[in-house]
């Protein structure tokens, strides 16, 4: 009661906001919904969805958003996004109550299914009809396309009367295609069908097979010759063009491997190639970048956004450093032995392991994504950029590039490849072999754990993340040809796009298989790798 | 910080274990009921088997504070079989011939269960297997506290095709027999309720599978054609974060593409950053989010056991504590611990779930339970859309294949068998 | 690379007369008689008394030996590192496996007369032909050394043809393994997938529950052991032997003289990838499974540590080095539950670092301080 009267004194101060009957229907609407079960909560919304009043769509986008809360004590309704220290900043949907930041505990979020989630996006989208951005109004012509009937047509065609923007005056004209496609007049559906042609939605491709259904006999239902063929051209024509952005969609999905195996292999063709290091090991140091990421995470909660720039550097440090310890407590004293390497460094990799293990717990953790890095670049409907793959491919390239640069450019560059050539010279020259021996591994190790901040992104960050990763990296390395950066490129990329082009075909696991068969025989053919460096003594 | 915790906890065990090298020989002065825990604690499969490893502990100790059992204490055996599968069937045989252990809580995946099982058979062991699996299996030696395929896929096909009017479907599973078989039975049925072949998709992956940009966009283009699409994903542990990251880039929602998974439980989420999975559906016979006492007070147990307030609870946590409440019923009411008398004091003992009414165990070592659909929420938890009415018993042989359609199993006079035939009256392959 | 600073070692010259190898055969047949009588004959209740637990385990270890012993052979004297020698291993494995399933007839749980339960299962029909002969024991023993040395046989041909050494040769063994273990996954290559061949009941129509099987089983691993102890012996005392050191530390120089280093070192190859398969086909009645899990690269690289820490190119060494490891992880699986992995690897990075010889090379040092 107290409340009653408190908003209407409230709601009886503030003039431009539209009242019925002296009292806000919209705050008698959101009680109904926060006292609705699950089971009516989807008549609240069609109530609310009706209503003529623009707060009422920003309660239903909140309530998609899962962003809408009752306050325990009375089920008054707020907006609420959380806030890093574990509060809720509050937003009155009525306007009433001035924002302000609240205890979690004393909030429960409404929680929506999926059937209401549908049923939200629907109401949002005819909502959005009149938005000003022209981005929110496509998305909401291409929600209703999923229920096209005449009804929303005439909606769609209210819309258009004053759009302006050509990409959703497009799909209007999508839809007028499609609606006609059921007309009787033979001229009018021959149009639409003309209309449609090579158009890459696949609601089109749907809608313009079902031109050429056929009955139980299996004889075609339309029996006009003339636009069966015109259906079949239409068809063809989309079918070819969404072939081509099938082959490049491969392509990239091949690339986008490539570069996840570029850079997990290219440390290891630092201390592989380089120092002659078998370092088995090398996939728990990525599995140390991925665990920064994380710690960097937990760190810096108010602003994950940057935490990738951040974890990057920290990485680099964390796993380069581990990376040095490994070089200076074992592997300098087993130099020249290169398989020893391969068993000490066997041992060192289960004692990381059990190591984060028994640190962090044996679960997976959880790496957040930041926003900049999910979705994805939409360029048609069959052919779309995922913005985490795009940027890693990106990334890897850069990492390449600048190792590329450390090594062809700098002092130390020049003393590594030295002391790779010819150590018993290069010390003679006076380079301190052993200092640079350390950098180099401490190199390709923290090139390791940036690897691991990528990976981190994209799969499970757990204890065993290294060792889905080792074997494909010496693979990698090997077909490449050892010692060569170059040779590593290549390989990474032939063989991601190589997995991709066979993939659809033969299965995931037959792909893999038989790209390790590839391998091995062109090893045979090939001893050195694709690049083989020339005039070393082995 | 949870990390110097476990660092601490680290070196207790360092010393724990030092302790016990030396004086392994003073221990068995005292009479105990020993039981065996043989989960992995290394090892891929350590991920999800350490946590049961410590729920098995975690009712020990409740048992041993509320006076032991038949007047003697507990006392818990735990090996490392590092998720090595040989290893299982030698440790099998160390617990029950070397520490004679009572009875064993152990095994997740369905290779384990399979390499133990000659073992637990040949030395009459008892064991308690608490994950959901393919079915086709009744030992005498064994209960399943976990659900068999009619307790959680076909109840989830059914919500599916009833409430989201789902006809086209995608079988997506990682190669090896759970989803093989789970997709055996999901497409005879679902070709039984009249869906047509050119509506199903099967697709099968390799273990800890992490590259899906090419399923996913031919997921997506098959749940283009205009009909309603859902996914029946029996995708293993470790390959599921990038599957639901890939779906959620590509820009497959709940909404269009629903998943419904057998394996993502609250843990597992609990892994992973939820933002993409949000909608997506999951099937068990547990969610941490069922409001109930028996539920409120296991989760505050288990938070105070474990000592960490965000550590969460998921089913096959429930199907080990029904199953160790159920063992200490059947040897109070037995009177031993003696393999065969518990055995068959086990069948018919009730035990309430945590989340309403009660578990029962059938003639056939599986359980009657209720089946629970739930959708991801942000915070990882499930919100449960669905319920079965009552509880569904398990059936360890699959109606929906040939070659099992027959067979039942009845561990109670006179049939006494897990394999038996009903049309040729014969039980064949038993091993005692 | 720098391998050549792994030339010459003089441990063979200085075990010729192979004192510790005599003695340890002599343990092995020793224990052999002991575990026998004392689990057969001693009544459970003494204290002389060997469980049927210990029957097993050891005899899994004798079967890890003879594949260390294989590998040494291989890696010690002809300086082929192999880092997939576990799929020969596990190729013996399953060839038994195939036997002992067929071996079930009926009495698998669906009561199938022909098939082996998880065909029944999969919804198969009739035997794939790569199953059929299996029901015979001298097949199926044939196969455990014709399909491993089969294998060796191309792959050795191919790789020592085109002069693919040392770590090309390591890594693409490696990838060898992965690209089986990836292939024994798949349901459809009919052998049980990631289940593997399990629920054996008898061989050779003696039940595998029964205690004096185990003990024949037990008894033919040591005798497998030391045969191929014999001979890998007696092949690397011969000339052949000679000729395949020779190889390892100069190997152009031993072609340039006029031996065929192709034929040499493929002939041990395919001879060690036998052997693996017997110690495979020993292993598999005794555990109780085969499943791809005995693909996985990490296996073949851990034997290779055993051999390592063992002591290289001394043959017994080898033995020493699997009976230690895996006992070890046996002891420490059971004690010390989540940390043994610490220790484990602690173990194969001090080896490496302050015994270069392994364990073998202690009794070296001893024996020239004294």
């Amino acid at each position: 009661m107290l409340r009653l009267i408190v908003g209407l004194v409230l709601a009886c101060s503030i003039n431009n906001m539209v009242l019925a009957g002296g009292d806000d229907s919209l705050a008698v609407r959101l009680d109904a919904l926060a006292a609705a079960k699950l089971s009516k909560m989807p008549a609240q919304i069609d109530l609310l969805a009706g209503m003529d009043d623009p707060r009422a769509a920003v309660v239903l986008q909140a309530l998609l958003d899962g962003q809408l809360y009752a306050r325990k004590s009375d089920k008054r309704l707020f907006i609420a996004t959380p806030a890093a220290d574990k509060s809720l900043l509050l937003t009155d949907p009525l306007g009433l109550v001035q924002p302000g930041a609240a205890k979690k505990n004393e909030f429960k979020r409404i929680a929506v299914n999926n059937r209401m989630r549908s049923q939200l996006r629907y109401a949002i989208a005819r909502a959005n009809l009149q938005s000003p951005d022209p981005l929110q109004r496509q998305a909401a012509v291409l929600r209703l396309l999923d229920d096209l009937d005449p009804a929303v047509l005439v909606l769609l065609d209210e819309a258009a009367e004053d759009e302006s923007d050509e990409g959703v005056l497009g799909l209007v004209y999508i839809a007028r295609g499609m609606i006609a496609l059921d007309s009787d007049d033979r001229l009018e559906k021959m149009a639409a069908i003309e209309l449609l042609s090579g158009n890459l939605q696949p609601l089109v491709k749907n809608r313009l097979q079902q031109v050429l259904a056929r009955d139980d006999n299996g004889d075609l239902l339309e029996t006009d010759a003339v636009i069966v063929k015109k259906a079949r051209v239409a068809l063809a024509a989309i079918d070819s063009k969404a072939g081509v952005y099938k082959f490049l969609e491969t392509t990239f999905f091949g690339l986008s491997l490539g570069s996840v195996l570029l850079l997990s292999a290219i440390g290891l063709a630092i201390t592989f190639g380089v120092m002659g290091v078998i370092n088995m090991a090398h996939g728990e140091l990525i599995m140390l970048g991925a665990y920064t990421t994380y710690v960097v995470q937990l760190m810096m909660p108010d602003h994950l956004e940057y935490s990738l720039l951040v974890a990057v550097p920290a990485a680099f440090l964390v796993s380069g450093l581990v990376g040095v310890a490994i070089e200076r407590g074992i592997i300098q004293f087993l130099y020249g032995r290169p398989l020893e390497t391969l068993l000490a460094t066997f041992g060192v990799s289960l004692i990381l392991q059990q190591a984060v293990r028994s640190i962090f717990s044996p679960l997976n953790r959880s790496v957040a994504t930041p926003e900049w890095m999910s979705g994805a670049l939409q360029i048609n409907p069959v052919f779309a950029l995922t913005y985490n793959r795009m940027y890693i491919l990106v990334f890897a390239l850069i990492v390449f590039v600048l190792l590329l640069l450390l090594l062809k450019k700098t002092t130390l560059g020049l003393q590594f490849r030295a002391v790779a050539q010819n150590r018993a010279m290069a010390r003679a020259m006076g380079i301190r072999s052993q200092w640079v021996d350390a950098m180099t591994f401490g190199l390709g190790s923290g090139i390791a754990g940036i690897a691991g901040v990528a990976l981190s992104q994209l799969t499970n960050v757990g204890p065993n993340l290294g060792q889905a990763y080792i074997i494909d990296s010496f693979m990698v390395v090997v077909f490449g040809g050892v010692g060569n950066l170059w040779g590593t490129l290549v390989s990474a990329f032939s063989l991601g796009v190589a997995s991709k082009f066979v993939e659809p075909m033969a299965g995931a696991v037959l792909a893999k298989i038989l790209i390790l068969v590839f391998i091995i025989l062109f090893i045979q053919k090939n001893p050195r790798g694709l690049f083989p460096q020339q005039g070393r003594a082995e | 910080m949870s990390m110097l915790k476990n660092i601490k906890s680290m070196t207790a065990g360092v010393a724990l274990g030092v302790a016990s090298l030396v004086g392994t020989t003073a221990v068995w002065a005292e009479d105990t009921i020993k039981v065996g825990v043989l989960h992995s604690l290394s090892g891929t499969m350590a991920i999800s088997e350490t946590t049961l490893k410590d729920t098995v502990l975690m009712m020990v100790e409740e048992q041993n504070k509320a006076g032991g059992l038949l007047g003697k204490k507990l006392e818990p055996v735990v090996v490392d079989p590092a998720s090595n599968w040989p290893l299982f069937a030698e440790k099998a045989r160390e617990l029950i011939a070397k520490e004679k252990v009572d009875v064993i809580f152990g095994c997740w995946t369905s290779v384990s269960r399979k390499s133990v099982l000659p073992v637990i058979e040949e030395l009459n062991g008892l064991m308690f297997y608490p994950v959901q699996y393919e079915g086709e299996e009744s030992s005498k030696n064994v209960f399943y506290t976990g659900a068999a395929p009619n307790q959680q896929a076909i109840p989830a096909v059914d919500y599916l095709m009833e409430e989201l009017e789902v006809t086209r479907w995608v079988l997506a599973g990682t190669d090896y027999v759970y989803p093989r078989t789970t997709n055996k039975i999901l497409e005879a049925y679902l070709k039984s309720k009249g869906v047509a072949d050119e509506d199903i998709m099967i697709n099968y992956t390799p273990f800890g599978h992490s590259d899906w940009q090419s399923i996913v966009s031919e997921i997506k283009s098959f749940g283009a054609k205009g009909k309603k699409t859902a996914v029946v994903s029996t995708i293993n542990g470790d390959a599921n974060i990038p599957f639901y990251k890939e779906l959620g880039n590509q820009g497959v929602s709940a909404v269009d593409i629903p998943v419904v998974a057998f394996s993502v439980g609250e843990e597992e989420l609990s892994g992973m950053d939820t933002s993409p999975l949000v909608g997506h559906l999951a099937a068990w016979n547990y969610f941490q989010s069922v409001e109930s006492d028996e539920n409120d007070a296991f989760i505050a147990q288990w938070k105070a056991y474990i000592g960490n307030d965000e550590r969460v609870t998921n089913d096959p946590m429930e199907a080990t504590y029904i199953g160790f409440k159920m063992w200490v019923e059947a040897v109070t009411a037995a009177g031993t611990t003696d393999t065969d008398a518990v055995e068959q004091a086990m069948i018919g003992v009730s035990v309430a779930n945590l989340t309403g009414g009660m578990a029962v165990m059938n003639k056939n070592h599986h359980l009657s339970k209720p089946v629970l659909i739930g959708e991801i929420q942000e915070d990882g938890q499930f919100l449960v859309v669905s319920e079965t009415d009552g509880t569904v018993p398990g059936d360890a042989w699959s109606d929906f294949l040939p070659g099992s359609k027959d067979v039942i199993a009845d561990w109670t006079a006179p049939i006494s068998c897990g394999n038996y035939n009903t049309v040729t009256k014969t039980c064949s392959g038993q091993n005692f | 690379m720098a391998s050549h600073y792994v030339q010459s070692n003089p441990l063979f010259v200085k075990f010729a007369d192979d004192k510790w190898g005599n003695i340890l055969l002599i343990a092995i047949l020793l224990t052999t008689v002991i575990v026998a009588v004392g689990n057969l004959l001693v009544p459970p209740e003494s204290p002389f008394h060997v469980s049927t637990y210990m029957v097993t385990l050891l005899g899994k270890y004798l079967a890890f030996a003879l594949l260390a012993l294989s590998v040494d052979l291989i890696w010690g004297y002809a300086g082929i590192l192999s880092l997939g020698h576990g799929a020969f291993f596990a190729l013996g494995g399953y060839a038994m496996g195939m036997y002992l399933m067929r071996q079930i007839g009926d009495r698998g749980v669906y009561g199938n007369p022909d098939l082996p339960d998880f065909m029944v299962f999969l919804d198969w029909h009739e035997l794939p032909w790569y199953w059929s002969g299996f029901e015979s024991f001298g097949y199926a023993m044939l196969m455990v050394v014709l399909v491993p040395g089969l294998l060796a046989f191309i792959f050795g041909w191919l790789a020592f043809r085109s002069r693919v050494t040392g770590v090309y040769l390591s890594i693409i063994t490696q990838a060898l393994t992965y690209a089986l273990l990836l292939a024994f996954f798949r349901n459809e290559m009919g052998f049980g997938g990631n289940n593997g061949l399990t629920d054996f009941k008898d061989i050779l129509g003696y039940s595998l529950q029964s205690d004096a099987t185990r003990i024949a089983l037990f008894a033919a691993s040591a005798a497998a052991l030391v045969l191929g102890y014999l001979l890998c012996r007696w092949i690397t005392r011969s000339k052949l032997g000679r000729v395949l050191i020779a190889i390892r530390d100069a190997e152009d120089r031993t072609r340039f003289v006029g031996y065929k280093v192709e034929s040499y070192k493929l002939f041990v190859f395919v001879l060690s990838a036998a052997l693996a398969g017997v110690a495979g086909a020993l292993y598999v009645p005794q555990v109780g499974i085969i499943n791809p899990g005995e693909f996985s690269p990490l296996n073949s690289i851990e034997l290779v540590i055993w051999v390592a820490v063992g002591g290289r190119a001394t043959l017994f060494g080898a033995i020493v080095g699997a009976l230690l490891i895996n006992y070890c992880k046996t002891w420490f699986t059971g004690a010390l539950p989540e940390l043994w992995l610490f220790f484990l690897g602690a173990i194969f990075v001090l080896s490496t670092m302050f015994l270069p010889r392994g364990i073998v090379g202690l009794l070296h040092r001893k024996g020239e301080s004294s």
